[in-house]
């Protein structure tokens, strides 16, 4: 009911494709808009002309090294990191069975951003230029294998969340006393920008050693689709059908921290995707958890190439964090849509 | 044929002793109704006999082969749960969500086939809930719900069929439709295990009665067997008025019997006059 409103202006131009398409297929369509779009997002202009000999390496140019060099990894990172969070998001709602849930909440974020802030800060990430992110992949693997003690192999889903909030805080301290022990205020200030969050300057480099892992994380987060519908019914009744759900919440955890802990390495915290984009889209396929999931990731990317393609264009003066943005128009977006259902519920 | 056997099973939550030395056998089409005071064990012993729950002792066998073994998708296909107060944490379609009953058919990618849709039709129609099917489930009462969630271990289509409380807090109609449903399950040749408190439906729907207190099965048998005014006053606490009424028992608890009475099992606990009279 609450979904013919909404997707009948998308449904429009697509009679005769599956109801169940419809949606991931419109989302499909707004991503490649987007991605095409976020090409010619910069300071420099650049014509569809020169872009595409750009793009086919015709002309050694200024253009091709913009397009090559600058806008088509960050476009491909926005669009990678935007699906992971929004999967990842997906995936924790799913298995917590709450719309609260987010990629943050079971520690891998802030862990990513402690290893990242330790590479900083050991000079680790100025020797190479894959320091950082490798720093931050460290942090996310440590944050998975302290769960993994902290729940134990036979823990709970509330063990699971309360182990998460740990490491949650103590990764959060840590970052605290690396910055309360920073030697010049200039290296704390570079770690405290890095932690809100940018797609700047990211080259293929980056690309690579990221989707490395968020590959991987996407498959074992997508894995665990069918044990989401079961789980609706509570983790009892979701046995029953013949669920293994320990497999289950460690497939769940070891995929967020394989994509969630990527994406953090590289871009630093990009907060709100993972939480707004489940929960904007779920009443769009009828709240069933597994197909929210396909359709949650192309909506983190669509997201997140949206976001960054609006930070390029706020020229001039110093570029936007697009952490600082998400979060910016994310929570007060977020507001309103709770005001709107409370107001439509009774 | 014995479909589910519980041999001996012992379950310790610390030091809690919640079941000790506790042997049940269910058959494909009898309905067991499983009674005893809150605390008793009930609900861990059906959980034992889902699979859900390890016991520490002693062993449980599917179809005689010993329950934690073998592939978990077969088991889900042969045994139904379904849990007290039965959940459902997303506001999901009814027809969806008694759809998940099929999960244990289906291989991991594949989408519902024909055979799947006609098995939830089947168990919605069974279940009465076939008017609901495009209803969120969250805004139905409790009664449409529950029989929802019935409808939804229905569709499994299960050998076993174990439901834990399926009709506490329901009105008088619903849980006589919701037994009633059952009962003609187990006629149909489903073995079910279902918990309850109300002595009176257990009487009047199980042939077969099992009575837990303390972590042990204390009586096992037909109502008449087993709803004696001695296991009454010594497990359950009551005195009741017990009596046949159009060939089935019933039972109306009555009054609670003094604390010294009913905890000094040596001591007799009806007077006999009564007790013949409440017979």
């Amino acid at each position: 009911m609450k979904e013919a409103g909404l997707s009948r202006p998308l449904a429009l131009p697509m009679i005769g494709v599956d109801r169940a398409w419809r949606l991931p297929l419109a989302l499909a369509t707004l991503l490649a808009l987007l991605l095409a779009g976020s090409l010619f997002a910069g300071p420099v202009a650049v014509g569809p002309r020169e872009l595409l000999g750009a793009l086919l390496g015709r002309n050694l140019s200024v253009a091709e090294i913009i397009v090559w060099e600058l806008r088509v990894p960050r476009t491909l990172l926005a669009a990678m990191i935007g699906a992971s969070l929004g999967l990842a998001g997906a995936v924790l709602q799913g298995l917590l069975r709450n719309p609260l849930a987010e990629p943050g909440l079971i520690g891998v974020s802030a862990s990513a951003a402690l290893g990242a802030v330790i590479a900083f800060y050991t000079g680790f990430a100025a020797a190479f230029p894959l320091g950082l992110p490798l720093g931050g992949m460290v942090g996310a693997g440590l944050a998975v294998a302290l769960l993994m003690i902290l729940a134990g192999r036979q823990g709970s889903t509330l063990t699971l969340i309360l182990a998460g909030v740990a490491v949650n805080s103590f990764a959060g301290a840590l970052t605290a006393l690396a910055l309360n022990l920073s030697p010049n205020p200039y290296a704390a200030a570079e770690i405290i920008f890095w932690m809100m969050g940018s797609l700047a300057d990211r080259s293929f480099q980056h690309l690579g050693v990221a989707a490395a892992l968020t590959i991987p994380g996407w498959l074992l987060l997508i894995s665990v689709a069918r044990s989401l519908d079961a789980l609706s019914l509570g983790e009892d009744a979701a046995t029953s059908l013949g669920f293994d759900l320990q497999a289950v919440r460690w497939r769940a955890v070891l995929g967020t921290a394989l994509a969630v802990g990527a994406a953090v390495s590289v871009s630093g915290v990009i907060g709100f995707v993972g939480l707004v984009v489940p929960h904007l889209l779920r009443p769009l396929v009828g709240y069933q958890p597994a197909r929210l999931l396909p359709v949650s990731a192309l909506g983190g990317a669509v997201l997140l190439v949206a976001t960054d393609i609006f930070v390029r264009m706020l020229a001039p003066g110093p570029e936007l964090k697009i952490g600082v943005v998400t979060a910016l128009i994310g929570a007060p977006f977020f507001l309103i849509l709770l005001l709107r259902l409370r107001a439509t519920s009774p | 044929m014995t479909a589910l056997a519980l041999d001996r099973v012992a379950v310790r939550f610390g030091d809690h002793v919640a079941l000790d030395d506790a042997s049940v056998t269910v058959s494909r089409g009898e309905m067991i109704g499983l009674i005893g005071p809150n605390g008793a064990g009930k609900t861990t012993l059906l959980r034992v006999a889902a699979g859900l729950l390890r016991p520490a002792g002693g062993r449980v066998l599917l179809d005689g082969r010993p329950i934690g073994t073998g592939d978990r998708r077969s088991r889900a296909r042969l045994l139904a749960y379904l849990p007290q107060g039965a959940p459902c944490h997303w506001p999901l379609e009814v027809r969806r969500l008694v759809t998940l009953g099929r999960l244990p058919h289906l291989l991991p990618w594949q989408a519902p086939t024909g055979t799947d849709a006609e098995a939830v039709t089947s168990a919605l129609d069974l279940a009465d809930v076939g008017h609901l099917v495009g209803r969120d489930v969250l805004t139905l009462s409790g009664g449409e719900r529950a029989r929802v969630l019935l409808a939804r271990a229905l569709a499994v289509e299960p050998a076993l069929l174990l439901a834990d409380e399926p009709v506490s807090g329901l009105d008088p109609a619903h849980q006589l439709r919701v037994m009633t449903v059952l009962r003609a399950r187990a006629d149909a040749g489903t073995g079910v295990v279902v918990t309850l408190h109300d002595l009176g439906l257990a009487a009047r729907f199980c042939r077969r009665l099992v009575v837990v207190d303390g972590g042990r099965v204390v009586a096992d048998g037909t109502p008449a067997d087993v709803l004696t005014p001695e296991t009454l006053a010594n497990v359950f606490r009551i005195r009741a008025r017990v009596g046949t009424w159009q060939g089935s028992r019933y039972v109306v608890p009555w009054a609670v019997t003094d604390e010294g009475e009913g905890a000094d099992s040596d001591q007799p606990v009806l007077h006999p006059a009564a007790a013949g009279r409440l017979r």
